[in-house]
């Protein structure tokens, strides 16, 4: 089952969402201001992967090639609208923290970029754990990259971290120093893409070391047909 | 890339690859995906529809708790909402929620809207009868997280400062933030945001002063359905 190991760590690692495929920055620009913002909308994004790729994984032989983006974009827009009314309904307190981002899952390139490039060529097991893998990977980025402007910008660390994970997960928010000493820049969106860029180089970096160590040269990264 | 392993498809994948590079299996696929798609989020829209509204008129009773002191009515404010039209202050009618204590008029909260730096801003205000702020909230915004959010209640005691302030006891030229010549402090590196929710409440009870007897005494004919 090392193939399907190997469907995981792809995601989370060699052909990271956000920091190798640089899928879906909007998203990740936009709501990347607090480590828990990035937490939830990573996580909202993994559900609609591993939902997206498991339909059109299973429906992959009925749909001609010739119109499967149109049929790609119905099914990833019906199930973000579904997932976005039911959680409007039944889980409001969630939603209010989340809502933001569910609505933005749909401009996100990623969702129809994994549907595309994996879920229309493997079996439905193997595009959820692509899904599983690709949501993580994007997840942990995002937090990363979240944390760091956070912590740069407003000295806090995982606010309003209970709004989002329940009470039991006030330990989390930490407030480091006064905000009126943060980095402004850092919040802004450019701090967003200097610190992104600066997580690139240093995943590079560790990629390096890494086939040095190995003495083989590093997997090639996956290409994302545009 | 083989489908031999898995039965998804009814036909046989030889027959379905043969239907797949014809024109009117395409339309028809396509149709009747979208179709399926169109179908689910009708019935999910239609079972979730009570719900939202239901959760929307509890976010705004919580609002109006915020601002309105439960102490100065028995009424249901929100029920017994009346439209004011006044296109000094808005193009739209606004929706004006009447305090009433045994029948008598006691105080009265309604939405500001007042242009940011990032987009609208949304102010819930609440008045007594003599046109004294009760209370000031800021319902939504778009202004730059760490910068400018200290207008929100739960960073910053600064929405605050307006409590007790009418046009009689604060003259005009002190509607403005301390920059401009005013009482009101701006935050660092931020003077559009304070400014111009500083410009919304002056607005606001100016509003209030010119309909202060349409609301006030709203006959019942005028008494907007929820």
């Amino acid at each position: 089952m090392s193939t399907y190991r190997q469907h995981v760590s792809n995601g989370l690692w060699e052909s990271n969402i956000a920091l190798v495929q640089l899928l879906g920055l909007c998203p990740v620009m936009a709501v990347t201001t607090t480590a828990t913002n990035g937490l939830g909308m990573g996580i909202a994004t993994m559900a609609v992967l591993i939902l997206s790729n498991l339909l059109v994984s299973s429906l992959r032989h009925v749909i001609p090639a010739q119109v499967r983006v149109p049929v790609m974009i119905a099914l990833i827009a019906g199930t973000v609208t579904l997932v976005d009314m039911a959680m409007n309904a039944w889980m409001h307190e969630l939603y209010k923290v989340l809502g933001l981002f569910i609505a933005l899952i749909v401009t996100n390139c990623a969702v129809l970029g994994r549907t595309e490039a994996f879920a229309m060529k493997h079996g439905p097991l193997a595009s959820v754990l692509d899904g599983v893998g690709m949501g993580l990977g994007f997840t942990w980025a995002l937090v990363v990259l979240g944390g760091v402007r956070e912590m740069m910008g407003s000295g806090t660390l995982f606010t309003q971290a209970s709004a989002l994970l329940g009470e039991h997960f006030r330990w989390l928010e930490l407030q480091l120093f006064d905000p009126d000493h943060g980095v402004l820049l850092a919040i802004l969106p450019p701090g967003g893409f200097i610190v992104l860029g600066i997580m690139i180089a240093l995943k590079r970096m560790i990629d390096e070391r890494l086939a040095a160590r190995n003495r083989q040269p590093a997997a090639p990264l996956a290409a994302i047909p545009s | 890339m083989s489908a031999m392993n898995e039965a998804v498809a009814p036909a046989s994948p030889s027959r379905l690859s043969l239907w797949r590079d014809r024109v009117d299996f395409q339309g028809i696929v396509l149709g009747v995906i979208c179709t399926i798609v169109t179908l689910l989020l009708l019935i999910g829209a239609r079972m979730t529809a009570d719900t939202i509204a239901l959760r929307v008129a509890e976010d705004r009773l919580a609002n109006l708790n915020q601002v309105l002191p439960a102490s100065l009515y028995d009424n249901s404010p929100i029920s017994d909402a009346l439209e004011v039209t006044d296109t000094r202050f808005s193009a739209t009618p606004i929706q004006v929620y009447p305090a009433r204590l045994h029948g008598e008029f006691t105080a009265a909260a309604f939405q500001v809207t007042t242009s940011g730096y990032g987009g609208p801003m949304t102010l819930m205000l609440a008045l007594d009868a003599e046109g004294t702020v009760l209370g000031v909230r800021v319902l939504s915004h778009r202004e730059t997280p760490g910068l400018a959010d200290k207008i929100e209640i739960g960073r910053s005691r600064w929405i605050e400062s307006f409590n007790g302030l009418s046009l009689g006891n604060t003259a005009t030229p002190r509607w403005a933030v301390k920059k401009d010549g005013g009482q009101f402090d701006q935050f660092t590196g931020a003077t559009i945001t304070p400014r111009a929710v500083v410009k919304g409440v002056h607005e606001g009870l100016q509003f209030f002063e010119r309909q202060r007897n349409n609301i006030r005494g709203a006959p019942s004919a005028q008494i907007a359905g929820e």
